[in-house]
C-alpha cells in the first residue's frame, strides 16, 4: 500500500562502489533473505531436541508434520498471491468451508467430496480475483469480505454451526486422510507433492514468470505484455482452491467436518510466507521457504505446547513478536538489497 | 448539437454519481430508518433506539481511529486485540480503582500504538503487515495477562455500562463526544491537514518538510487509544472481561465502517460524519436482519456484500 520513497534516491551507485564489497555484502544480505529461516529451524530442532526428551520421538514428529501439511497447502496458494503483491485473508474461511462441503459431500462418494469443496472455495477465489483485477479493488478489503461471507455460507450450510457432518470411517475418502505410507500420514506426502509442483510452476512456467513480473511492477509486466489481470485471478482463484483442498484433506482426516476451524489461520499462512522469505511488496518469492516457515511455526508451537508451564497464548506472543522481527529484518536487507 | 446533450447527460450522470457516493451513506440509513418503521414491530420505541445506540458505541470508537489510519493511507488491524488488552488490563488493576484501572487500559493502547506507529514510520513495515504482527502478539498478550473470562464488579464500571444522562447511556455520550473531537481535530487542527497531506502523499509531505514520522506515529496512538477506549466501554457494558472473544472481527467492522461512510482508502481524505453514518448503517442492517429473525450467518453474508458493494461504488472517489 505504502511505496517507501527514500530508496529510489539511494538507488544511484557507482560502478566503483558496486566492484569495492558492495557485491559480497549484497549476496550475504540475500543469502540471509533465502535461507535465515531455514537456519533458524534448524537451530529450533537442535536446540528443542536437547531439551526435551519427547520433541525427538516419532510420535511427535509425525503430529507436527500432519499438522504442518494442512497449513503448508495454504501457505502454497498464499505465497503465489502475496508474489504478486497481493494478500488472501479469506483462506481460514475457505479453509473451514472446504472440509464441511468435503463432510457433507462425502456420503456421496470420494469424488464429490474432493470436487464440492474445490469448486466452491475455487468459484469464490475466482470472484475474488475479479474484483481485485477487473474492479481493481484492494485485494485486503475484497478478501477480508470474502472471509466474512465463506463463514457464513458455512454457518448456513450447517444450521448456524450446530450440527457437524461426519465421514464414514470405512469410506476411500477418509482412508486418504488417514493412511500411511511408507510411516507417513498420506497427507504429508500429499503436502510434499502439491509443493514439488507448484514449485516447477513458479519457477519453470510462463505463468509463474507472470506471477513474479506482476509483483515486481504491475506496469512494466503489463507493457511488456504480460497478462496482468489474467495472472492476478489465476493466483486468487488457486489460492482459494488450495484452501478448499486442505479444508478437505483435514476433513479426511478428521473424519468430520469440524465448523469452527480456521479462524486466524490466514494470520498463521502470511506469516509462514513472510518469514520464509516472501516479501510482502511482491516480486520475489520462493515455495521452500514458505514450506520452512509452516514448520518454523510449528516447532514453536510445538515447543510451547512441551513447557507445560505456559499456556498456548504464549504462542501468539511468540508468533507475533517472531513476524515481526522478520518483517524488519527483511525490509532491513530489503533496502541493502536495493541499494545497488 | 447532439454533442452538446450527450456531454451534458454523462456530466449530469457523474454529478448524481457522486452525489450517491458522498451522501449515499446517509440514504441508507434513512430509507432502512424507515423501512422498519413500517415492517419492524416495536421498532420506533426509545428503549430500542437506546439499545441500538449501546450496541453502535463501541464499533463507532474503533472506527473513529481507524478512519485516522486508513485516512494516512494505511490501516490498523490489531484494534481488535487492543480492546482485548484493554479489558485484560482494566480487570487486572481494577483493585487500585477504577480510575487507575482505566488508566492501565489506556496505557496499553499507546503501548501498541506506539509500537505500531514505530514499525510503520521508521522501519518502513507496510500498515497490514505491521498491524498484524501487533494483533497476533496482542491477543495473545491479553490471554496470558487474563487466561479467562472474569467478572468486573465494581460501582464505578457498572454506572459507566448502565448509567444514563437524561435517558442518554453514557457510552452514547462518551461516543458522540469522542466524534466531535475527531471531527474537530481532523479539520481544525495543523495535525489533521498534515495528516491527510501525508495520506494522499506521503513523498510530496516529505519534501514539503512535514514531520511524516511523527504524525504516522501519533496516528496509530490515536487509533490504539480509541481502541482502548473501546475496551474499557464493551467490559463496563458486558461487566465482565472476556479476552478471548472482545473485539474479535472488530477491525473488520470498523474497516466497513469506514469504507461504508465515504473514506477513501487510498488515503488522504477523512470523513467523521460518514463514518459515524456507516457505523449506524451497518448496526441498522444487523439488527433488521436479526428482527425479521434471519439467522446469523445471512447477517455475515449481507455484511460481506455492503462492503464490497461499499468498495466498488468508492472506486472512483479516490482518483479525484
Amino acid at each position: 500500500m505504502t511505496a517507501d520513497v527514500e530508496s529510489p534516491v539511494h538507488t544511484v551507485s557507482t560502478p566503483e562502489e558496486e566492484a569495492l564489497g558492495a557485491g559480497r555484502s549484497e549476496r550475504l544480505s540475500a543469502l540471509a533473505q533465502q535461507h535465515g529461516a531455514l537456519v533458524t529451524l534448524v537451530v529450533a530442532v537442535i536446540a528443542a531436541s536437547l531439551s526435551f526428551d519427547t520433541f525427538l520421538t516419532g510420535d511427535n514428529l509425525e503430529n507436527m508434520a500432519l499438522s504442518s501439511a494442512f497449513l503448508a497447502v495454504v501457505a502454497l496458494g498464499m505465497t503465489f498471491v502475496i508474489v504478486t503483491g497481493g494478500i488472501d485473508l479469506s483462506v481460514g474461511s475457505l479453509f473451514a468451508l472446504g472440509g464441511v462441503l468435503a463432510a457433507w459431500g462425502s456420503r456421496y462418494g470420494t469424488v464429490v467430496a474432493l470436487l464440492l469443496p474445490l469448486a466452491v472455495c475455487g468459484l469464490i477465489g475466482l470472484v475474488n480475483g475479479l474484483l481485485i483485477a477487473r474492479s481493481r479493488l484492494a485485494p485486503f478489503i475484497v478478501t477480508l469480505a470474502s472471509m466474512l461471507g465463506a463463514r457464513g455460507i458455512l454457518l448456513s450450510l450447517t444450521d448456524e454451526g450446530s450440527t457437524t457432518y461426519l465421514v464414514d470411517k470405512d469410506s476411500f475418502f477418509a482412508t486418504l486422510g488417514q493412511s500411511t505410507v511408507l510411516g507417513i500420514g498420506a497427507p504429508v506426502w500429499i503436502t510434499v507433492a502439491l509443493f514439488v509442483l507448484g514449485a516447477v510452476v513458479l519457477r519453470r512456467t510462463r505463468f509463474g514468470q507472470y506471477v513474479y513480473a506482476v509483483g515486481g511492477n504491475e506496469d512494466a509486466a503489463a507493457l511488456m505484455g504480460a497478462p496482468v489481470a489474467r495472472t492476478k485471478i489465476s493466483v486468487y482463484t488457486l489460492s482459494g482452491l488450495c484452501a478448499g483442498f486442505a479444508g478437505a484433506l483435514n476433513a479426511a482426516w478428521l473424519v468430520s467436518g469440524v465448523t469452527i476451524l480456521g479462524t486466524g489461520m490466514e494470520l498463521d499462512a502470511i506469516s509462514a510466507v513472510v518469514i520464509g522469505g516472501t516479501l510482502l511488496t511482491g516480486g520475489f518469492g520462493f515455495l521452500s521457504g514458505s514450506l520452512v516457515g509452516v514448520l518454523l511455526l510449528k516447532v514453536i508451537q510445538n515447543v510451547i505446547n512441551q513447557i507445560g508451564s505456559l499456556d498456548s497464548a504464549y504462542q501468539q506472543v511468540v508468533s507475533g513478536a517472531f513476524l515481526a522481527v522478520v518483517v524488519i529484518a527483511q525490509t532491513w536487507l530489503g533496502r541493502r538489497r536495493r541499494v545497488l | 448539437m447532439t454533442d452538446l446533450t450527450l456531454g451534458r447527460a454523462t456530466a449530469d450522470r457523474d454529478r448524481l454519481l457522486r452525489l450517491l457516493q458522498e451522501y449515499g451513506v446517509y440514504l441508507g440509513v434513512v430509507v432502512l430508518l424507515l423501512l422498519n418503521t413500517v415492517f419492524t414491530p416495536h421498532f420506533l420505541s426509545a428503549e430500542n433506539f437506546r439499545t441500538q445506540a449501546v450496541q453502535v458505541a463501541p464499533v463507532l470508537i474503533v472506527a473513529l481511529g481507524m478512519a485516522l489510519a486508513i485516512g494516512s493511507e494505511g490501516v490498523d488491524l490489531s484494534v481488535g486485540s487492543v480492546m482485548a488488552l484493554s479489558t485484560s488490563l482494566l480487570s487486572l488493576y481494577l483493585g487500585y480503582g477504577a480510575w487507575i484501572a482505566v488508566l492501565a487500559a489506556v496505557a496499553g493502547g499507546i503501548v501498541v500504538g506506539v509500537a505500531n506507529g514505530a514499525l510503520i514510520a521508521f522501519v518502513g513495515v507496510q500498515p497490514i503487515v505491521a498491524t498484524l504482527a501487533l494483533m497476533v502478539a496482542g491477543r495473545g498478550l491479553a490471554l496470558v495477562l487474563l487466561p479467562q473470562l472474569k467478572d468486573v464488579r465494581n460501582p464505578g464500571m457498572a454506572e459507566l455500562g448502565s448509567g444514563d444522562v437524561l435517558g442518554v447511556p453514557y457510552l452514547v455520550l462518551i461516543a458522540v463526544a469522542l466524534a466531535l473531537l475527531v471531527g474537530f481535530v481532523v479539520r481544525r487542527t495543523t495535525f489533521g491537514r498534515q495528516l491527510l497531506a501525508l495520506g494522499d502523499s506521503r513523498p510530496a509531505a516529505r519534501l514539503a518538510g512535514l514531520p511524516v514520522r511523527r504524525v504516522l506515529i501519533v496516528v496509530y496512538v490515536c487509533s490504539g487509544v480509541l481502541a482502548a477506549i473501546a475496551g474499557v466501554l464493551a467490559t463496563a457494558r458486558l461487566t465482565a472481561s472476556d479476552p478471548t472473544s472482545l473485539g474479535t472481527l472488530m477491525e473488520l467492522s470498523a474497516i466497513t465502517a469506514v469504507v461504508v461512510g465515504g473514506t477513501p482508502l487510498s488515503g488522504g481524505r477523512v470523513r467523521i460524519g460518514g463514518t459515524v453514518a456507516g457505523a449506524v448503517l451497518i448496526q441498522l442492517l444487523t439488527t433488521t436482519l436479526i428482527k425479521h429473525d434471519l439467522p446469523p450467518s445471512w447477517t455475515q453474508i449481507a455484511q460481506a456484500v455492503v462492503i464490497v458493494l461499499a468498495v466498488y461504488a468508492a472506486r472512483e472517489r479516490g482518483k479525484r
